[in-house]
């Protein structure tokens, strides 16, 4: 193993240097200096976002365990970003006297996250892969739980720890039937062994556990019930976490096994997906439609936006999973400039219903403008980023000829159009008396929004970005 | 040729917009105004030298106009032949098209600052003016089927943000929402139809879909798909998306609706440009109608007959000017809509595709002004009621004198413009199927008397007591009147026939006196009814409306079109499909894991306070969920 193969881990490296960092900054600042220390986190993570779009070599490392490649580049780069994001956010909340003396244990946390969603996503077997996901669900369950003065937050941690260990239990079922069929724990071993002539019920009962294990992640009905409580009760930037961030890499993930391993049995899985997809866009659509706490209303309609994900998966083909990448990468940008503002707002003035927001055009113009742009984002309204998202899913189902999945979802697109407008008639609109003070938003929150605003546009804008993804997801080979 | 300029002609008033846009608050009125009339005339010119330079000094190949792209570029690669591109696309129409809302967009920006003056808000007015414009510009020169989604999402947004524009009033937001949602219902099936369409062919781009003899059309209707092929179905998708925006029925609620924006915005959107979105297009599409789906076409036709018809009824009973207006509007469109359905591809066959464009045109102009001639008389007036108004004709004489030449024109009075393009349209129905021929006709009669009984109750009749005597309108409004009341006339001269075609060739017209004669006639009689009815106050209408009894309260109140759909969303959709899905979440769902989770719950109860007991649930849902999606598959496999 030399230092170039080693290299290969490069992003994974970077951040756990940067946990170190923030572990040495935590202990050798000085008492009165520790008002520095989360100006100095940032900037280490950003540098290590930056340090990641240097040019990187593909290849495999521990005999195939670990596989680095232009795809996955492209993948940890997104995540990276978006993180960067969430931290922004987070600044203000870890400023408040209650938690300003463990905000270190937060920034190591969620980077601790990032690394086994890192490792997760290069994985080139099962067993990194299972311990690439569960790195990256262990740090979360206590980041949950972080907000100790509140019981709700313990409430979700315990209940995301549990749940996601019986899915754990779960998916490992499946893969440990995986092994048993393929004698082998390695992608390409497992793709070579499930070709048409094998499916067995074992094989399909496999798969199905597997499948539910990461429906679980990427919180698909009907195996989506735990979000509920862990959503709302987590700290905000953490919900925006989950609901982003965890969905998204869990995707990525769960995109490249059943393209690349199952590839060869798609008429198996596909309609597994199918039924999910329905049930996820229209479940989730009508959980969102009642919800009046903007929180949770955001998150109920990132479930939703998974099911649209699903669009991507069953088309298995390259078009789809560049379609996945690249509207991951706008759904990152478009949902966290959305928590992003109610998140402002919510460190500024505690207020989170949607009632409480009628009339906040009139005191905060720029966060209104911004929040209504996001929320056309996601309900899809061309020229708006999102709406390209949605366009190449669409595409991608449509080239598999899935007409009635994409008549059920469009109809879902214009029914969460119907409640991202409540929103935006509550800022503009509607009339209050006591509207939401005006306030001057934290220079790191406004970083943040600055980026997730220009992410929007340039991502919808700049073509070359989308050929980058296309090319980089053509050439990928898992072996 | 070069035509790589023609992108200048949406990108200025994209700058417009966006400097009015971001200083609004620092800029004063004037030199808001000043800004937003600046582009649109730069626009204006660009518009009028395309045309002039197109059609008069542009090389025909083989007798035909040439389609051009101006300028392209490409923007999202998707596969090889799949690509979305941004660009501008010069032909007859398109060149037609940047005349018509040039024309319109500037007379509607000079005759805003009369009509709009001291309203507040009157700077974020011109910013949304010009980002229409930006959008509609965009949107007919587009090169692709999806620059001109992104450009027919954009009118819709600025539309909407038009017609909300007084926020305050409830009405007016409501009406804003209702446009919103109605025209974004119709375009999710055009979304839909585009993404097959991208399917069967490959491409998105209008030349390659529309050449008669490309791979696009060769290639057939696709798949049988109930009954129908692909081809057949995605095209009536598209069809839908275009009915949305051009209110054809059952799509049609919005636009009377869209009234509560300011008077220029509906003679701008509601009127000229945005609702004729629709017609261009299926114009743009033609070829491929034609050729690959007749069976679309015939749908195309009728629809267009039907509401062409409906609203004409509708319009003889309203009493707000500006709804029979609208619902005169939807009427005109519908024969757009019905010409295109009967034309063919070829020689006199082509004579529908032709009239629609020349309608399309004329009416753009003529009920453009008859719009503003409206604002000017409720600018005077202060009312949208005719009861409350009559014998204005002492008090507004400019107005009075375009508004009469416009309702003569819609009348189709020879030889006024609406005349000839009317006539073409019967001519291509007349030789196509008869039934609609008698449609059209019948609706030529109930034009001519709707809109004299407009005319004549607003400039006749009797006076009500107005509490200040109107005058008439400013400079600024009546030169745009005037100016369109000159398009009027001599539009009908303009020689469309050899202009625009759906090959590009010329072709041969002749008045066809079996059809001109008989059309005339009916406008005659619905002039002369009208004038004996509402010329003075009389009691016929009140005992004509007294014997229609139901039918006159049926068509008054439109059909009750509200009312059903309101009926359809609220009591079946929410009330039927929630509810039983809460009923279904309550009882079933919830009873069950009641009666499973019962004995777990009792043991939970003695740790309550830090676990709610639920945890349980969510993990026999997942359990059991996964078993039983496992089971089924597992059995729809392999037993």
């Amino acid at each position: 193993m030399n230092i170039e193969t080693f290299l290969l881990m490069r992003h994974e490296l970077m951040l756990i240097i940067t946990i170190l960092v923030v572990l040495l900054l935590e202990l050798i600042l000085p008492e009165h200096g520790k008002s520095k220390f989360i100006p100095l986190t940032v900037f280490a993570f950003a540098a290590n976002v930056v340090v990641g779009f240097l040019p990187q070599s593909e290849g495999i490392a521990f005999g195939g365990m670990f596989v680095m490649s232009d795809m996955q580049f492209v993948m940890k780069n997104i995540l990276n970003i978006g993180v960067f994001i969430v931290l922004l956010q987070a600044v203000p909340w870890l400023r408040k006297s209650e938690n300003q003396k463990n905000s270190f244990e937060f920034v190591v946390l969620l980077i601790s996250t990032l690394v086994g969603m890192d490792f997760m996503i290069s994985s080139g077997d099962f067993l990194m892969f299972y311990l690439g996901l569960e790195l990256a669900t262990i740090p979360v369950a206590a980041l949950a739980a972080y907000d100790k003065s509140k019981i709700e937050s313990a409430e979700a941690g315990i209940k995301l720890i549990l749940s996601s260990a019986l899915s754990s239990g779960v998916l490992l079922f499946g893969l440990s039937i995986f092994y048993m069929l393929s004698g082998s724990i390695y992608f390409g071993d497992v793709a070579k062994a499930v070709t048409a002539e094998t499916v067995s019920p074992l094989l399909v009962l496999g798969l199905i556990f597997f499948f539910a294990g990461m429906a679980f992640k990427i919180s698909l009905v009907p195996f989506h019930l735990w979000t509920a409580d862990v959503y709302e009760g987590s700290p905000i930037n953490v919900t925006s976490y989950l609901s982003v961030i965890s969905k998204a890499a869990a995707s990525f993930i769960f995109a490249i096994i059943v393209f690349k391993v199952f590839g060869q049995i798609a008429n198996v899985w596909q309609n597994v997906i199918y039924v999910l997809a329905i049930l996820t866009m229209t479940v989730g659509n009508l959980f969102a439609i009642r919800q009046n706490n903007l929180k949770r209303f955001l998150a109920f309609s990132s479930i939703a936006q998974a099911g649209f994900i699903m669009l991507g998966i069953i088309s298995n083909d390259n078009i789809g999973m560049t379609a996945i990448i690249y509207f991951s990468l706008i759904y990152i940008f478009t949902n966290l400039a959305a928590f992003g503002v109610v998140s402002a707002v919510s460190n500024a003035s505690g207020k989170e219903t949607i009632k409480e927001y009628n009339g906040l055009y009139k005191t905060n113009p720029k966060l209104s403008l911004v929040l209504m742009l996001a929320l056309f984002s996601l309900a899809g309204i061309p020229p708006v980023a999102g709406f390209f998202g949605k366009f190449f899913l669409f595409t991608s189902a449509a080239k598999g000829g899935y007409y009635w999945l994409i008549l059920i979802a469009v109809l879902n697109a214009t029914i969460s159009l119907y409640y991202y407008l409540l929103v935006i008639r509550a800022m503009f609109i509607e009339k209050n008396e006591t509207p939401i003070p005006t306030f001057k938003s934290n220079i790191f929150e406004r970083i943040g929004l600055v980026m997730s605003v220009v992410g929007i546009f340039a991502v919808g804008f700049v073509g070359a970005l989308y050929e980058h993804i296309k090319q980089a997801v053509d050439t990928f080979i898992l072996f | 040729m070069d035509f790589t300029y023609t992108i200048l002609i949406p990108l200025i008033p994209l700058f417009s917009f966006l400097i009015i846009g971001f200083l609004h608050n620092k800029l004063s009125n004037t030199v808001a105004s000043g800004i937003g009339i600046t582009a649109l005339t730069a626009s204006f010119v660009m518009s009028y030298y395309t045309a002039y330079k197109y059609f008069f000094t542009t090389e025909k190949i083989d007798g035909a106009y040439q389609k051009i792209i101006g300028y392209n570029t490409v923007w999202l690669q998707f596969t090889e032949n799949l690509h979305i591109d941004m660009g501008t696309l010069i032909d007859p129409i398109s060149v037609m098209m940047l005349v018509v809302v040039s024309t319109v967009s500037l007379m509607v920006h000079i005759y805003s600052t009369g009509y709009m003056k001291g309203e507040d808000g009157f700077n974020r007015f011109y910013s949304f003016l010009s980002l229409f414009s930006f959008s509609m510009f965009g949107l007919v020169v587009s090169t692709n089927i999806f620059q001109m989604y992104v450009f027919w999402e954009l009118v819709g947004v600025s539309s909407f943000l038009l017609i909300g524009y007084y926020y305050d009033k409830p009405s007016a937001v409501a009406a804003s929402k209702k446009a919103f949602i109605v025209t974004r219902f119709a375009d999710m099936f055009f979304l839909i139809g585009i993404l097959t369409v991208g399917y069967i062919t490959d491409t998105y781009d209008f030349l390659a879909l529309t050449d008669p003899s490309g791979s696009a059309i060769a290639q057939g209707g696709g798949i049988l798909f109930m009954g129908m092929s692909t081809m057949t179905w995605a095209l009536i998708l598209i069809f839908m998306g275009g009915a949305g925006k051009s209110a054809m029925m059952p799509f049609h609620i919005w636009l009377p609706d869209a009234m509560e924006g300011p008077t220029p915005v509906s003679a701008l959107i509601h009127a000229a440009t945005m609702v004729v979105a629709g017609v261009y297009l299926v114009a743009r599409l033609f070829p491929v109608y034609s050729i690959s789906a007749p069976d679309a076409l015939e749908v195309v036709a009728y629809v267009g007959a039907i509401s062409s018809l409906f609203a004409a009824i509708v319009a003889t009973t309203q009493f707000d000017i500006k709804r029979v207006l609208a619902f005169s509007t939807m009427s005109q469109i519908g024969y757009m809509i019905t010409a295109l359905g009967v034309s063919g591809m070829h020689g006199h066959e082509g004579v529908g595709y032709m009239a629609s464009m020349f309608h399309l045109f004329t009416h753009a102009m003529f009920k453009a002004l008859l719009f503003l001639g409206a604002g000017a008389v409720i600018h005077a007036v202060h009312s949208n009621l005719m009861n409350e108004m009559g014998g204005l004709r002492k008090y507004l004489p400019v107005t009075h004198i375009t508004f009469l030449i416009a309702t003569l024109t819609i009348a189709g009075v020879p030889p006024l413009s609406g005349f000839f393009s009317k006539d073409e349209i019967l001519v291509a129905a007349f030789h196509h199927d008869k039934f609609i021929f008698f449609i059209q006709l019948f609706v030529a009669g109930l034009t001519a008397f709707y809109m004299f009984r407009l005319y004549f109750r607003v400039f006749w009749n009797k006076e009500p007591h107005y509490h200040h005597t109107p005058h008439d309108a400013p400079m600024s409004m009546k030169f745009p009147l005037m100016f369109l009341a000159m398009f009027s006339f001599v539009a009908g001269f303009l020689p469309f026939n050899e202009w625009i075609t759906v090959d590009g060739k010329a072709i041969e017209i002749h008045t066809e006196w079996v059809v001109a004669i008989p059309a005339t006639l009916f406008g005659l009689i619905g002039i002369a009814i009208a004038m004996v009815m509402y010329k003075k106050e009389t009691a016929i209408p009140d005992k004509i409306s007294a014997a229609f009894g139901k039918f006159y309260k049926w068509t008054f109140n439109k059909f009750y079109f509200d009312e059903i759909y309101m009926f359809v969303t609220h009591k079946i959709i929410f009330n039927i499909v929630s509810k039983s899905v809460a009923w279904f979440d309550r009882n079933v769902v919830d009873a069950t894991m009641d009666g499973i989770g019962h004995v777990t719950e009792k043991s939970a109860e003695m740790i309550k306070g830090l676990q709610s007991g639920q945890i349980q649930k969510y993990g026999f849902v997942f359990i059991s969920g996964a078993i039983i999606i496992a089971i089924a598959f597992i059995l729809n496999l392999f037993y």
